[in-house]
């Protein structure tokens, strides 16, 4: 699992640290590594451009896992750069945003856009696989989520959309429905996709959205 | 009150239906034109919803400018743009208005029209609204709740025969058909060997077809149809033969296309009717029912 980010254009990041002028830089050795968005390389070069604006980067730190709780341990050894700063710029998804933010009363500003929770395909190709609906579809749609997979999200089958087992909306996506159908074909299961699904239940996954797992 | 058009699908009839696109913007003297033109030269007339995800006048306004009118509404729905709240509350007000006839649909995807930062709903497929219209005929909503006054619709739902793998459409098809769609008016048909093959198939279930006839008014919009229209194939002939009318004339080569193709369909008893669109056209409409024999 990764959590898939994109750099915000510079330009809304230069908005957001307006009057802003002494930035520490958080970046994520994990997700945001691998999708080259926050990782050493993309602080360094955060670090460049920021300067050239004038900024003063008071310093800079790849924590391993920002998400993790031991992001606290990274920004207490920290404490002189970052009480010198008077804003922390995040270079992880928005749950390092989140984490940071919990252990720092300075303005926290995310440098990425969190898109969603992917796989990669092929380097730096990434695509969604799960919309964390709260009740899973998979086992009945050959574990592909027609959630994520389908533009609209229909649970009944494709839309007259499709075409070639493309998708109405991106002729080059696949139209998820035609590939659940060949799955189960394939699997010998076809009676799944031939069974009425109810509407989803949307209250399964209410807002805000807290669980307590035991 | 009984759907009008319900008692004809049911005559054993050729049944005629067309459709009339509404405005965008509140000048509703065109559509109202439409209807005028049509209301008695078909059995009922839909008014799409939001077509191609185009924001418009709405279909129920369009219906309730057909009833007063004095024709036979077919209230088009998509689940894009509205929750099951939503739905449900406008089949209940359509009912009040006498509107009796619904067709469920998807809904085209959101990026395709002109409101491509809008979200798209889907909070019902099309398979799901049939079941919620057959639920809230039963006296209850889709929370459970008992209506105070419950609805009674012909409804009805769309299918691709030319869709490329047309397996899962059919599959889909057959969920509409146990859902309770009474009627079915299909995406254009062009192969009518093609679509005599779906026939062979589709005349199994108990559920009236109506071929759908889009209007074809030139070589290039056959052309930009078989690239750009998902599940529509206009074979190499007939774009041949719009080519071969003399300039000028491409659109009545078109209307006469689509007469030939419902006399062909009537004669052979290939289904129980047709749904003629003359998108943007539909002052062509009454040419097409004369070139039909109609």
């Amino acid at each position: 699992m990764k959590s898939i980010t994109k750099q915000k254009p510079f330009e809304e990041v230069q908005q957001l640290l307006e009057k802003l002028d002494r930035v520490y830089i958080i970046g994520c050795g994990t997700c945001a590594a691998m999708t080259k968005t926050g990782g050493v390389e993309q602080v360094h070069e955060m670090r460049k451009r920021l300067q050239e604006l004038g900024k003063l980067v008071t310093g800079s730190i790849v924590i391993p896992i920002a998400c993790d709780e031991m992001t606290e341990t990274a920004i207490k050894e920290n404490d002189g750069p970052v009480q010198n700063a008077n804003c922390i710029l995040v270079m992880a998804c928005a749950l390092g945003v989140h984490r940071v933010s919990l252990y720092i009363g300075k303005p926290v500003i995310p440098a990425l856009d969190t898109l969603f929770i992917g796989m990669e395909d092929s380097p730096g190709d990434f695509h969604e696989v799960c919309a964390q609906c709260g009740q899973c579809v998979l086992g009945r749609t050959a574990g592909i989520c027609p959630l994520t997979a389908c533009h609209k999200g229909l649970l009944n089958g494709p839309c007259g959309g499709t075409n070639n087992g493309k998708c109405e909306v991106d002729k080059n996506r696949d139209c998820a429905w035609t590939l659940i159908y060949k799955r189960l074909e394939e699997q010998g299961r076809l009676d799944l996709m031939r069974q009425y699904e109810p509407p989803k239940d949307f209250n399964a996954s209410l807002r805000p959205r807290v669980a307590r797992v035991v | 009150m009984v759907s009008k058009f319900k008692q004809v699908l049911n005559s054993g009839k050729f049944v005629v239906t067309s459709e009339v696109a509404p405005p965008k913007g509140t000048n509703i003297e065109k559509m109202h034109h439409h209807i005028d033109l049509l209301k008695d030269m078909v059995d009922a007339i839909n008014i799409t919803d939001h077509q191609s995800s185009v924001m418009r006048f709405p279909s129920i306004g369009g219906c309730l400018a057909i009833k007063d009118r004095g024709g036979e509404p077919i209230l088009q729905m998509t689940c894009r743009d509205r929750n099951r709240l939503a739905l449900e509350a406008e089949l209940l007000f359509a009912y009040t208005r006498e509107i009796r006839n619904v067709l469920c649909l998807t809904g085209d995807a959101v990026p395709v029209g002109d409101h491509k930062g809008a979200k798209g709903v889907f909070d019902l497929d099309s398979v799901q609204l049939l079941h919620a219209i057959r639920q809230m005929e039963a006296g209850t909503d889709l929370g459970g709740n008992e209506l105070d006054g419950a609805i009674s619709f012909c409804a009805g739902a769309i299918v691709t025969p030319e869709a490329n793998p047309i397996e899962p459409q059919l599959i889909k098809f057959e969920k509409k058909v146990e859902a309770g769609a009474e009627f079915i008016q299909t995406q254009a048909v062009y192969d009518m060997d093609n679509f005599a093959k779906f026939m062979d198939y589709a005349r199994q279930f108990r559920i009236k077809i109506l071929a759908g006839i889009v209007l074809l008014s030139s070589a290039r919009m056959a052309k930009y149809m078989n690239d750009n229209v998902p599940g529509i194939f206009v074979p190499q002939e007939l774009i041949d033969e719009l080519a071969s009318a003399p300039k000028g004339e491409a659109l009545n080569k078109g209307i006469e296309i689509a007469g030939r193709m419902i006399a062909t369909i009537k004669k052979e008893s290939l289904c129980d009717g047709v749904h003629i669109m003359a998108i943007n056209r539909e002052e062509a409409v009454p040419d097409i029912l004369a070139a039909a024999g109609l």
